[in-house]
This record gives structure tokens, sequence and C-alpha cells, in this order.
């Protein structure tokens, strides 16, 4: 038993509420936001230390044994997906206090994002699928909140098809959920997964395990359901949108590794073949269709969905190998996109607008702006010494080592195509002559500057000290993929079965 | 019963499915509230005592007792209309305010954010 886990959800719900009641004092507010953060990024540190010594933490809600009550649990996967939560959501702190409009805070701002990052929180560790659908619902309505917030013409728009689509993803969720438990007559993962392995018709859990990758897919923004994500992350404030690309997204993405990768896995196996398909179109088509874009947000939420491909393929390999790739992977990009939402987003306040063609001569303006940049489209690229460059090649080396050579082929061209749509940002808006005359332009402030510099430097060390970063995402893909295991630690060592039979009679 | 209830859901996706097609905000929102409650009875179906869910007293064989059945999927369902009650309320507030600021009910003329 590990009841310390429920501290990071109790906290920010403290932290909300308390930013709820103190909305109008800016600065007690803003203090009580990185204060709630703050204690969720040491306590998921700490998190990352004690599921390395001790391995699986678990925790049963009010005291219910395990296949009864709600289950949380917290492996290597969630302790990584925690730290980097929590980190981006503080950098996503400081970066509105430099950015947003007085407006933003009096008009709960930040207990939206402590929501926001409650809901994720709560996704990551939940062990329970019903539980999980509720975490996603909390997360979403945070989210539906920050995206209409300041409610122009184009965030209306946007938020309604962000609102509908979501909506649809959600209620596939929930049939599935439904249909689980009418198949399996249980919730509780660990103990699904023990039944799926006796259970009689087989076919109908396949059918189930595509509802649920058409639900999370939706979320994750795979190849077909993708659409709501281009159409709306550029209508919110940056902030916003950085917030969005590094969590939202990446939480359908952690959900299919957990759902797939630990609870269904040989629906998993059935549907590798078809996962992978889906990784490599979705990676051309988020990369071709970034190309086609002339607007600094909207290419790099093109980007978002090339990238999660690249998490996909992950997935798509089926081995521990693969899945701790796909970790690494999706740990770095969320570090990165982040870092360049914050880093575009600064240049776009100076220049009043995001479209790269009206932008110019920023190399010479603001150079540190710009080296960062820099750095950060490198290693959205996947160039040493960069993190990026470890995420590709973790995952290009368990794609080859698998013979899955069409997808790890695909996933080189879009590295390669990657660097070529960011080099068109960075031509436009830094390098290039500006026609008009820059030097009336406001210069960048450190607050903005400062959050995706940090995130830039955080990019270089984990490329530098990959060997750490590389160790500990095997260990979060081995228990990841460990189902066994995973039953043992939430059940006990007989299993969930054996609890639920002794507690019927 | 046990015919109506497919019945009852699969009306209730299909004309759901009908009304999200339309280009009217209204019927998306009415397409929706259908669709959760198809949904609603889907999970209700699934809980029928001759499943696997098993009510939480049993006579002391094991075997159910009459009138009793497995609560889980109304706690479920519950659950859920909580849920979608919220959200739903949520879509209709901003499809009010998308309409004030867009000046129509038509979704094919919220095309700004679309554009290139």
């Amino acid at each position: 038993m590990a009841n310390h886990l429920f501290l990071p959800i109790v906290s920010l719900m403290i932290g909300a509420a308390l930013a709820v009641l103190f909305g109008r004092q800016r600065w007690v507010a803003r203090g009580i936001v990185v204060g709630s953060v703050l204690f969720h990024l040491v306590y998921s540190l700490r998190l990352l230390w004690v599921v390395a010594e001790h391995g699986r933490q678990v925790s049963q809600a009010g005291g219910w044994l395990a296949p009864f009550g709600i289950t949380f649990v917290a492996d290597g996967a969630t302790a990584i997906m925690l730290a980097v939560a929590s980190l981006l959501t503080l950098m996503t702190v400081l970066y509105s206090f430099a950015s947003l409009d007085e407006g933003y805070e009096r008009y709960f701002y930040y207990p939206l994002v402590l929501l926001l990052l409650l809901g994720v929180s709560g996704a990551f560790m939940t062990g329970d699928l019903f539980n999980l659908y509720v975490w996603f619902e909390v997360l979403l309505l945070a989210s539906f909140g920050l995206i209409t917030l300041g409610g122009t013409r184009a965030q209306l728009e946007g938020g309604l098809k962000y609102v509908v689509l979501n909506l649809m993803g959600s209620i596939a969720f929930l049939i599935g959920c439904g249909l689980v438990y009418g198949v399996v007559g249980t919730l509780n993962m660990a103990h699904i997964a023990e039944r799926m392995q006796t259970i009689q018709q087989p076919g109908i859990m396949t059918a189930i395990a595509c509802i649920f990758l058409f639900a999370f897919g939706s979320k994750a923004a795979i190849l077909p359901l993708f659409f709501w994500l281009p159409t709306s992350y550029h209508t919110p404030p940056v902030a916003v949108t950085a917030i969005f690309s590094g969590l939202l997204t990446k939480v359908g993405a952690y959900s299919l590794y957990r759902v797939f990768g630990t609870v269904m896995q040989n629906e998993l196996l059935h549907l590798a073949p078809w996962i992978l398909t889906i990784a490599w179109l979705t990676m051309l088509v988020g990369v071709f269709g970034a190309m086609a874009q002339m607007n600094v947000r909207r290419i790099l939420s093109f980007h978002i969905v090339s990238q999660i491909g690249y998490s996909v393929m992950g997935l798509g390999l089926a081995s521990s190998l693969g899945l701790a790739a796909g970790l690494l992977f999706t740990a770095h990009v969320m570090i990165v996109k982040t870092s360049l939402f914050f880093i575009g987003g600064a240049a776009e306040q100076i220049y009043g607008t995001g479209d790269i063609k009206k932008m110019g001569g920023l190399a010479r303006r603001e150079p540190v702006l710009a080296i960062f940049w820099f750095l950060g489209i490198i290693s959205l690229a996947g160039l040493p010494p960069m993190s990026g460059f470890f995420g590709k090649l973790a995952l290009l080396q368990a794609g080859v080592t698998q013979g899955a050579w069409l997808v790890t082929g695909v996933a080189t061209l879009t590295g390669i195509l990657t660097l070529f749509s960011m080099l068109k940002i960075w031509n436009e808006v830094f390098w290039k002559k500006s026609y008009a005359d820059i030097s009336k332009l406001p210069r960048v402030s450190l607050g903005l500057l400062l959050p995706g510099a940090l995130l830039v430097v955080i990019s270089l060390a984990l490329g530098l000290g990959a060997s750490v970063l590389v160790d500990y995402t095997s260990l979060a893909g081995g228990q990841l993929f460990d189902q066994a295991g995973y039953i043992q630690s939430v059940c006990g060592l007989d299993g969930c079965e054996a609890v639920f039979q002794a507690a019927i009679r | 019963m046990s015919i109506l209830l497919p019945i009852a859901i699969g009306s209730l996706f299909a004309g759901a499915v009908y009304l999200l097609l339309r280009r009217s905000v209204v019927k998306l929102f009415l397409g929706l509230t259908l669709l959760s409650h198809g949904v609603n009875l889907l999970i209700f179906s699934m809980g029928d005592g001759l499943r696997r869910g098993v009510p939480p007293i049993t006579a002391a064989d094991g075997s159910t007792l009459p009138g009793t059945t497995d609560p889980l999927v109304q706690a479920l369902i519950l659950t859920a209309i909580v849920i979608s009650f919220g959200i739903l309320a949520f879509i209709l507030a901003l499809a009010y305010r998308a309409n004030q600021a867009v000046n129509t009910d038509d979704l094919d003329d919220m095309v700004t954010t679309d554009r290139l």
C-alpha cells in the first residue's frame, strides 16, 4: 500500500479551490498556483526515485480490495509522465505571468490550469477503466474552459469543433467501458487483463479493442481522427496552446500504452500491423500538413499530429523495447514541443501576428531567442546532441530489431521533412531580412524567453545525459509490458480472480 | 423487454447520427443528447444478471437471489449522466455564444479557423 499516491490529486484539488477563492487577489492566486504545481513537481520527481527503487506503487481507494475498489497504480511510465506534465505546467504558469492579460487571471484561468493537471495526473495513475473515463472528463472540461476563455470569434468556432469532436471520443470510450463490463464483468484493469486470458469469445474483445483505439486515438489525434487539433489549437492564447500540446494528446497516447500495452496485450498483438500502418500514415500526413501552413502555431500544431505517429509507432511494435522507446520519445517531444510553442509565441507577440510571411529579421534583433529556437528545432527534427536524437534513435533501433522496415523508413524520412518544415519558420521569421522597420517593435521580455529557454536546456541536458533517461525508460517499458507483474502488484500474488472468488463466497 | 432494449438503443444511435450530420448547431446539440442517452442504455443492457456481473448479495451457495441485480451498471450510468449533463450544458452555452459571435446557426459558416 502506498497511500501517498493520492497526495498530488488532493493537493491540486485544494490548490484549485483556493485559487478560485483568491481569484481577485492576483499575487495570492499566483502564489497558490506556483505552490501547488511546485509541490506536484517535487512529488513526481520523488516518485521517479521511489518507483526505480521499490517497483510499482499501488494504493486502494477507501481500503477496498483490488478488483472491487478504485485502484491507483504508479509504475515507471506513470512517474515519467507525471514528472514531465508537472514540469510543463510549471513553465506554462510562469509563461502565463508574462503573456496573459489580467482578464484571464481574473476569470479563473489558474484554477482551470490546476484542474487540467489534476485530470491528467489522475488519468496517468488510475488502474480502473471507468475511473480513467472520469479523469478524461475532468481534464476535458478544464480544457474546454481554457480553450474558450477569452471568447473571441475564432476561439468560439475552434472551441465548438474541439468540444464536439472530443465528446465523440469520450462517448466511444464510454461505449467501450460498457462493453468490457458486459463481456468480462469487471472494470479493474488488472482484473480485466486476467479474465481476458480465459475469455470464451476472443472476437468480441478485438471489436472492443478497436473501439478503444478509436476513443484514445481521437484524443491522441492519430490519422483519420486529428481534424479537431489544427482547427482549434491556434485560437487560444499561446500559453494555453503550449500546455495543450504538452499534455492533452499525450494523455491519449499514454492511455493507448496503458490499455493496449498492459491490459489488452493479445489484442495489441492482433492489431499491431494496423497500428503501425496508422503510425506511419499519421507521421507523413502530419508533416505534409505542416509544410502547407504559413502560420507559426498552425505549423507546430500539425507537427503535434506528426509526432503522435512516432508515439503510436512505439506501441505498434508491441514489445517492451518498442514501448520503452515510445515513452522516451513521448517524454522528449512533450518538453520540446511546449518549448517551441513558447518561443514561437514570443515571436508572435513581438510582431502581433503569427503569419510567417509578415515576420522577419528576428535573428539580428533577438539573437538569444533565435539560438533557443534553433536548438529546439534540431531537437524536434532529431539531431544530436539534443534529446530528440535519442528519442528517434531508440524508436528506429526498436523498429529495425523487429524488422518493421516500412515504418522505420517513413520515420526517418519524416525526421528530414520535419527539419525542412521547421527551417521554413527559421528562414521566414528569424533569418530573412524584414521588409518593414523592425527597430520599433517591442523587445522580448525575460518572462517570455525564460520558460522556453529552460525547456530547451532541459532537452539538451536529457540529450547529453541520455543514458539515465534510456535506462529509466527501458525499466518503465519493461514494467508497462509486464502484465503478470502488474496483476500481482495490484491484486496480490494469487491474482484478482482469487480475491474476487474469496470475497463473493 | 429484452428485444425492446436493443431496438431503443439502435433508434437512439440512428437518430443521433442523423442529427449530427445536419448543418445546424441546435441539431448537433440534440444529436449529442440522444447519443449520450443511447450510450447510457447500452451500458444498462450490459448488466443483466445473466452475465458475469454478479449482485453483491447472493444466496449461501453463490446463486443469485430473485429480485436482485448487478448495481454497478446503474452506478456507471449515474456517473455518465452527471458528466454528460455538465458537458452538454457547457456545449449549449458555447453554441449560444458562437451563434452570437458568428450570427448564424449553420456549421458550414464556421470555417474561419479552417482556412490556410
